[in-house]
């Protein structure tokens, strides 16, 4: 089983988005990195997957060097060898060209990788890398199983769940309960070191989008207290001034 | 050269974000001085497809092929592809969901389009075609140039404000190419709680946390909804816990949501829990902590115990009927 999981470098969640350069970068200043959340479950199920029956997993970064911790800390979870592609992601469009071309090159089983990143929270590249590939994908996938080449995924749908099965090679979206996040070992942080860390270059491509400034909502009024004892007053708030019932 | 609004079926009926991305398809239509074309796939009731007439779309494109009726994004991408080649379009339309993101971006590969998805506004268009799409989980806003030759938005709901008329589109038959691939997947069990109202769907959600004390106590919240004719919801500990079934779950890792009224009985408001509600137009929560930090990003707050208040809430919506 050859498994490539494809993971984002993003902001924490609980990180104060800003920008800087009239509002055209993010302001990384005091902002913590992580794994995107969603790509840490597709991670885990990886392991757990070559764990039982053997194979490999291959980490894939589309990103700068500033990533490279993200990128040892997945190998410390258990991946076994590293790609960057050396770039600044343009768009959802220009990441999958670079994912389709890496996995082009190499016959992976199962492609994984977060349902969405929690930056963009586009949900596209697993639908793009599947189309680039000519191979079907899935998401979001909550629960996989392997057997021999037929992958049993459920996921969800509107309002319910699907249970389907499906012949290998396949590119998920992954989201919880697939697998509980891993916290890696002292052993693990120890040979992640060592482990190959492959840079390559991005394959040249047309670009579809051109990234413009970066706004921040406006800031919410103050929220209006009604009183424990008149609680029906909020019904009627909002029906005469929100107008929402 | 019509705009192509791609729609999504549940029971026979347009879905309602689908009907809101139509308005936002007919506006960009105007705006280009074409008409709109709504692309319907599988069973669909006629009078249903005729109504998206009301939202602005001039005619309906209806795959009826009854192997179209269960979702398939693979199939669903290939036969919009199809659509947009026969109709010459070079602006698609999808409303945001786990099922649009993944038809728009099969068929973004197809067609070499580019793709933006999570729009929350009409686009401007002045030579450049411009589009503002939401980020960070609504935390942030990005201007994004579409310069491909065909675009592909997926928009989110309330990025338009739809309003309805009297008119009625026109019906034609589509025949697809159909391909055994895209049909190869076994679907093994749908389970589907249809009874219930979908949550990404709904103007109304009351949802609760933790400080519900247990699933026991969950009937007073059902109650208040069932007044609203709201949809429920839940925080991620309730779902973790099993107290609510996790398709229940709101926030980061659960559904994102974009009601009109959120209401929150009991919820801390964990910066986690407000990514997947930030979308929502007006807040309320209850709470018996002052201090709880989903004060700060509501409309409306009630200090006190969430079991006192509700059946109050409840009997108030009764009062206005």
């Amino acid at each position: 089983m050859k498994i490539l999981v494809c993971i984002t470098n993003v902001p924490d969640t609980t990180a104060k988005i800003t920008f800087t350069d009239n509002n055209t970068k993010l302001n990384k200043a005091g902002v913590q990195f992580i794994i995107g959340p969603y790509d840490d479950y597709a991670l885990a199920r990886a392991v757990e997957l070559k764990e039982k029956l053997g194979g490999s997993v291959t980490v894939l970064h589309v990103g700068g060097a500033d990533a490279e911790p993200q990128i040892r800390k997945a190998l410390a979870i258990g991946a076994d060898d590293a790609i960057r592609v050396n770039a600044e992601p343009v768009d959802s469009y220009f990441v999958a060209s670079q994912i389709a071309y890496v996995a082009g090159q190499n016959n992976y089983d199962l492609i994984l990788m977060g349902r969405e990143s929690i930056d963009f929270n586009s949900g596209v590249v697993h639908g793009l890398v599947g189309e680039m590939l000519g191979i079907p994908s899935y998401s979001p996938v909550m629960k996989l199983e392997i057997e021999g080449t037929t992958a049993t995924l459920a996921r969800e749908i509107d309002g319910g769940k699907e249970t389907l099965s499906a012949t290998l090679p396949l590119v998920l979206g992954c989201q919880e309960p697939i697998s509980e996040w891993k916290i890696p070992n002292m052993r693990g942080i120890m040979t992640a070191r060592t482990k190959p860390l492959l840079v390559v270059e991005p394959v040249a491509m047309e670009e579809f989008t051109a990234p413009g400034n970066y706004s921040l909502p406006a800031p919410k009024g103050a929220c209006k207290m009604i009183p424990a004892d008149q609680a029906e007053m909020l019904i009627k708030l909002l029906r005469t001034e929100a107008k929402v019932i | 050269m019509s705009v192509l609004i791609f729609v999504e079926i549940d029971n026979g009926s347009v879905k309602k974000t689908s009907l809101e991305a139509v308005a936002y398809g007919a506006e960009v239509a105007k705006m280009t001085g074409t008409t709109a074309t709504v692309l319907a796939l599988g069973k669909a009731d006629a009078a249903a497809l005729e109504q998206t007439g009301a939202f602005g779309a001039s005619k309906v494109l209806h795959a009826s092929d009854d192997k179209l009726t269960h979702e398939n994004s693979l199939a669903y991408a290939d036969v919009l592809a199809q659509a947009v080649t026969q109709e010459d379009s070079k602006i698609i339309i999808l409303a945001k969901s786990g099922l649009g993101d993944a038809v728009a971006a099969r068929a973004s590969a197809k067609l070499k389009a580019g793709i933006v998805s999570g729009v929350t506004e009409l686009p401007v268009i002045n030579g450049n075609f411009t589009v503002k799409r939401s980020i960070f989980t609504g935390k942030a806003f990005s201007n994004v140039e579409i310069k491909s030759d065909i675009k592909i938005l997926v928009v989110q709901k309330n990025a338009f404000e739809a309003t309805e008329s009297s008119e009625k589109a026109t019906i034609e038959a589509f025949s697809p190419v159909l391909r055994d691939q895209d049909f190869q997947a076994n679907i093994v069990s749908v389970e589907k709680a249809s009874s219930e109202l979908s949550l990404t769907e709904a103007n109304i959600i009351v949802s609760g946390g933790r400080g519900m004390k247990g699933p026991e106590n969950w009937q007073p919240l059902l109650d208040l909804a069932g007044a609203l004719g709201a949809a429920t919801g839940c925080s991620k500990p309730v779902s973790d816990l099993d107290w609510r079934p996790h398709h229940e779950h709101i926030g980061q890792t659960g559904i994102k949501v974009a009601p009109n009224l959120y209401i929150a009985c009991g919820i801390s408001g964990a910066i986690q829990h407000l990514a997947g509600v930030n979308g929502s137009k007006y807040i309320v929560v209850i709470n018996k902590d002052p201090e709880a930090p989903f004060f700060k990003a509501a409309d409306y707050g009630i200090v006190g115990d969430v079991f006192e208040i509700l059946p109050k809430l409840t009997k108030a919506v009764e009062d206005l009927k």
